[in-house]
């Protein structure tokens, strides 16, 4: 691949920016930020932004929003919780439960959006309230209580723990997610024919439509995957933690797509890459514990942040018209 | 010869609007059929009856000899009916590969798994861009920096690439510069050479007349028949095309403006009627 191709592609900007930030924080933190545990620390915090960021840049090129994948983030937790702890359930069958529940919230989700034609902004507004406020509710009505914890004794002889749970050589778990997750699903949107769609569905719906695409079927899977992703985000959370709580999440489906944005994503949908997204989570990760190696108060990270959404915004419209100018 | 689409008194009403009213329609393998009309005058419906978008209140439609009853643009162009529409039907910031073969992508299996060939496609896409005379450095470079008529003919290529009997072309060269509409006037006589039906929809008399075998003109939802190239001339499409008498009333109205007659714009109408007379 030329110097120039590589120019034209969604998540050079990313690119330049991750390089640069690292550099930043490796001369101004020092080796707290370069240490082994240093670097452990931000790609933690970037995978748990990256697990849900790659699904929601796949939604994104597709042409819509989830708004509502924190919330599913807390509702799938305090779902493991509950049957775990006031039904019984085993953990494995538990995590099966809230996998379902997802995979049903993302199909009424992309229904939702595909049937009525609204703005998919509108509708996952609403999911979000609905799902954090119906987790509060359930959850105060069963146990009087917002939290549950000491959930890691659960996880002991469990056969589906595993995958969710410790330190494979060394790295959490959810950074293995992490980075699997970004092969794959990139692989699925530049190598397969269902990633064509993708770009189709969000580049313009009609036209992809009279080609064939089944637009419907793939904005509805692709709703499905963002919920998916946020459950597996939060059964990570659950057995690192041992604990779930009806705000967990709050937020993170801002940063996921902060990360898309960041690495390329149009919000008009039908540009993008997966690739990018997972990078715009590093660059995240880093920020914010880059912040705290240099000894400035971590309040500063949020200001940073929408700083820096702003710069990539602009860079990227401008790497975009240059790429359709070049010939 | 057989026609290969063949109208039988098609209608279309929208609620009470009667947007086509009894129009037959032939359409020979290897011909250029041209649609005129102005503005409103109902093709945009016709061709939406054509490629399966909408379908007809009453009449029928046969396709090689049979009637069929078309739900959908992709049953249209699994028959052999392929649309380009006016906006084109390209993704401006997906590569021209990728464009070339949407919906139809070519597959190569690895495991469990299918795979985008995306080397045997652009392969494919830049033999036809070269074919039609497109020169371009890469075929992985998105579509929006292509210009309008290279637009156009990638899109007939592709129709013609994927086996089209029947090609519906929607004001291809409405947008376009004296040169670029040249380059698709050109791949529309190319495609006819093949064997391709061509139905050419536009309101520029000059790209029909260039091109066309056959011209069907309609106005206001109604057809004012089907004329062979041998039987008509320029000059009597174009008047058709804009009403007749009503282009006559025009022109002696706007000579009565031009001289500024002083008079009331009541007498200047009764003049109109007058000299029409």
């Amino acid at each position: 691949m030329n110097f120039k191709k590589l120019l034209t592609r969604p998540e050079f900007g990313a690119f330049i920016a991750a390089v640069g930030i690292f550099v930043f924080f490796a001369a101004v933190a020092g080796e707290g930020f370069l240490s082994i545990s240093g670097t452990i620390n931000y790609l933690e915090v970037a995978a748990q932004v990256g697990i849900l960021a790659v699904s929601v840049s796949l939604l994104m090129i597709a042409g819509e929003f989830d708004l509502s994948v924190g919330s599913t983030i807390g509702a799938s937790g305090m779902i493991i919780a509950l049957a775990v702890t006031q039904f019984g359930w085993p953990l494995w069958l538990s995590i099966i439960l809230a996998f379902l529940f997802s995979l049903l919230v993302g199909y009424v989700n992309g229904w939702l959006v595909v049937a009525t034609r609204l703005p998919s902004f509108i509708i996952t507004l609403a999911s979000m309230f609905l799902l954090r406020g119906l987790t509060i509710g359930f959850t105060l009505l069963i146990t009087n209580v917002t939290r549950a914890s000491g959930l890691g004794t659960y996880a002991e002889g469990d056969f589906l723990a595993p995958l969710f749970l410790g330190r494979p050589l060394g790295l959490p778990i959810s950074i293995w997610w992490w980075i699997g997750l970004s092969v794959i699903l990139g692989w699925m949107l530049f190598r397969t024919p269902f990633g064509n769609w993708v770009f189709a569905a969000g580049g313009d719906p009609l036209a992809a439509r009279n080609v064939g695409v089944p637009v419907a079927r793939v904005k509805i899977s692709l709703f499905m995957l963002t919920a998916v992703s946020a459950t597996l985000l939060a059964v990570i959370q659950v057995l690192d933690t041992g604990s779930a709580d009806v705000l967990r999440g709050e937020q993170k489906e801002l940063e996921a797509i902060a990360s898309a944005v960041i690495g390329g994503c149009l919000l008009s949908g039908g540009y993008g890459s997966v690739y990018g997204a997972a990078i715009g989570a590093l660059i995240l990760g880093m920020v914010q514990e880059g912040i705290v190696f240099t000894h400035i108060s971590t309040d500063w990270f949020r200001a940073v942040l929408g700083g820096m959404l702003l710069a990539a915004v602009l860079l990227n419209n401008y790497l975009r018209q240059r790429a359709l100018r070049s010939r | 010869m057989d026609p290969i689409i063949k109208l039988e008194g098609i209608s279309k009403q929208f609620g009470k609007v009667n947007a086509l009213e009894n129009i037959s329609f032939e359409l020979y393998p290897g011909e250029v059929h041209c649609l005129l009309g102005d503005n409103g005058a109902g093709k945009s419906t016709l061709i939406k009856i054509l490629s399966g978008v909408h379908r007809p209140t009453r009449g029928q439609f046969l396709f090689e000899g049979k009637p069929v009853q078309l739900d959908s643009p992709r049953q249209a162009l699994d028959l052999g009916i392929a649309t380009v529409f006016q906006d084109l039907a390209m993704l401006s910031l997906m590569s021209i590969t990728r464009n070339f073969f949407l919906g139809r992508e070519p597959k190569k299996r690895l495991g469990p798994v299918q795979l985008f060939d995306s080397t045997y496609a652009a392969k494919v896409t830049e033999e036809e861009l070269r074919k039609i005379g497109i020169k371009i450095r890469d075929a992985d470079q998105p579509v929006g920096t292509l210009s309008g008529g290279e637009r156009q003919a990638v899109a007939i290529a592709r129709a013609v690439y994927f086996g089209a009997k029947v090609l519906i072309l929607d004001e291809p060269t409405s947008a376009l510069g004296v040169k670029e509409a040249a380059v698709v006037l050109k791949y529309i006589v190319q495609s006819k050479l093949k064997g391709i039906g061509v139905i050419f929809i536009t309101h520029n008399v000059h790209h029909a007349w260039a091109v066309g075998d056959t011209f069907t003109v309609l106005n206001r939802g109604r057809s004012y028949g089907t004329f062979k190239r041998e039987q008509t001339h320029r000059e009597n499409l174009l008047q058709m095309m804009a009403g007749g008498e009503e282009l006559d009333e025009l022109a002696v109205e706007l000579d009565l403006i031009s001289k500024r007659e002083p008079g009331q714009a009541g007498e200047m109408e009764h003049r109109v009627a007058e000299e029409l007379d």
